[in-house]
């Protein structure tokens, strides 16, 4: 089983994590930008971590034998803090290179006029560097949230392909579909999504635009959630090759739309037999 | 106006690339060379406009780093040191780390005049290894002992070869054997295998003190 963990906060995760996580399969990963906990109050704190998602996280994964990609954005949370808004400003440094592979995340926490400002504004910069966006749906009020998102996607005029509309669940997986953008489910212990309801979606609607992830972080959760949603896919009667599909091709389609993927030779030789197109390609052009 | 040296010639990168990548190559050193402020736009993109991975013909070098550091001699070749400095502290401030790796590469070929010491010192307190490493080639000269001491003994830490280390049989001095002679007996003490380079480094500094004594 080879694995791309497309939304992991590693900056938040421990050397055992890299280990356990390679021994289950996993390869390639992208961490999204996103709030830390502690809210940030300047643009210096918000450069830092840019730089170490770019450069010190990508270099620890490495050590590991994982690809360690990210997405830059100001989240949803923070951009209510006119303190932050200045971070719109330093994002075209971030978007040009190599490795982020979205703008994200970006999308709704608490539905404030702030928050929709930056969302619309995020999505504009998608549009200019041609990168996928990865947007957030908020905890509360999930389902009215995920429905001013795609209003907002689809006025954006970036192609509903390029988007993956994350942390869905059995309410709100259908009008996403619906809407023809990637799909997104964190698989928690106890909250968002579990692996046995992921499975029963997959049999449901398919396999296609179906993104799983464990979204691990500092709160409680669980790196090794892909495995166990590949286990219990199997368990479930997919195929090897269903679950390759969704816990590795997926994300490598996806993702592979921003060029900016940085994945080995060896991966990327099985990646272009299944995957048209060479820009997973370490090395490639675009 | 500074003449930076190449990571490799020009002739070795444009063998490695193909038609595409040759002319994007060209089309950024034409727009750096006539306004060198576009040298932090077009860094990014570098690798992939153009190649990535070792490079044919050479020891180890990355086509990546090449043609950045080629994209630098283009900019240094209409700026004088400072202004130069000014700009590769802007691109490696906000580079990625191997953007980062590729400034360290090109103040390894830089003149005498140009002295970027406090970015050597800023790669030397990260732990990335490979920023490490290109820290400690040539441009390490304008660091002051102490620092390039640290310098050195960061390298046997952090298991980067001291073979990346330049002008380390020049330099290599009693106090540098004394730290690792120190560092020797603490593995030593703890029982953990000691790094064939500490006696590498300890013969280096052999010619100015041939008996390393604990201070």
């Amino acid at each position: 089983m080879r694995i791309f963990d497309p939304h992991i906060h590693m900056t938040s995760r421990t050397t055992d994590d890299y280990e356990a996580m390679y021994a289950g399969g996993v390869r390639a990963v992208v961490e999204p930008a996103f709030w830390l906990g502690q809210p940030r109050t300047s643009l210096g704190s918000f450069t830092d971590y840019f730089d170490a998602i770019i450069g010190w996280e990508r270099f620890r994964a490495a050590q590991f034998g994982i690809s360690h990609h990210c997405t830059i954005a100001l989240n949803p949370k923070e951009a209510n803090d006119p303190r932050c808004a200045e971070v719109l400003d330093v994002l075209p440094r971030y978007l040009a290179k190599d490795g982020v592979v979205a703008v994200g995340e970006v999308g709704f926490d608490s539905m404030t006029r702030a928050e929709e400002d930056a969302f619309v504004r995020q999505l504009e910069l998608a549009v200019e560097f041609e990168l996928p966006a990865m947007v957030h749906t908020p905890h509360r009020d999930k389902e009215q949230g995920t429905r001013r998102t795609l209003e907002l996607v689809e006025a954006s005029g970036l192609a509903p392909g390029m988007v993956v509309v994350d942390h869905l669940n059995e309410v709100t997986v259908d009008q996403v579909d619906a809407a023809g953008c990637w799909m997104g489910f964190s698989i928690y212990p106890d909250t968002k999504m579990d692996e046995h309801r992921m499975v029963a979606i997959l049999q449901r609607r398919g396999l296609d635009r179906v993104l799983v992830n464990s979204a691990a972080d500092w709160g409680r959760s669980d790196p090794m959630k892909t495995v166990r949603t590949g286990e219990a896919m199997l368990a479930a009667g997919f195929s090897d090759d269903d679950v390759d599909r969704v816990l590795w091709r997926n994300p490598v389609e996806f993702f592979g739309q921003s060029g900016r993927l940085l994945l080995d030779q060896d991966e990327a030789v099985d990646t272009t037999a299944t995957f048209e197109g060479n820009s997973v390609l370490r090395g490639s052009r675009d | 106006m500074t003449e930076i040296s190449p990571l490799a010639e020009p002739d070795t990168i444009r063998a490695a690339l193909d038609d595409a990548g040759r002319e994007r190559w060209t089309r950024m050193t034409t727009e750096v060379g006539e306004d060198p402020t576009r040298l932090g736009r077009v860094f990014p993109a570098a690798a992939r406009q153009t190649g990535r991975g070792p490079l044919p013909g050479t020891d180890g070098v990355l086509i990546e780093d090449a043609v950045r550091v080629d994209l630098v001699r283009s900019a240094a070749s209409t700026l004088d040191a400072a202004a130069l400095l000014d700009e590769l502290r802007e691109v490696y401030r906000y580079g990625d780390s191997d953007e980062k790796r590729a400034v360290l590469h090109a103040l390894n070929g830089a003149p005498a005049d140009v002295d970027g010491s406090d970015v050597l010192l800023d790669a030397l307190r990260t732990n990335d290894t490979r920023l490490v490493a290109a820290a400690m080639g040539p441009h390490s000269d304008r660091l002051d002992d102490d620092a390039w001491r640290q310098g050195v003994l960061k390298c046997l830490f952090t298991e980067v070869p001291v073979s990346a280390v330049t002008g380390l049989a020049a330099r290599a001095d009693r106090e540098l054997a004394e730290m690792v002679t120190r560092y020797q007996r603490e593995r030593e003490a703890a029982g953990r295998v000691v790094p064939p380079d500490v006696q590498v480094v300890l013969d280096a500094c052999a010619p100015t003190d041939p008996t390393p004594r604990d201070s």
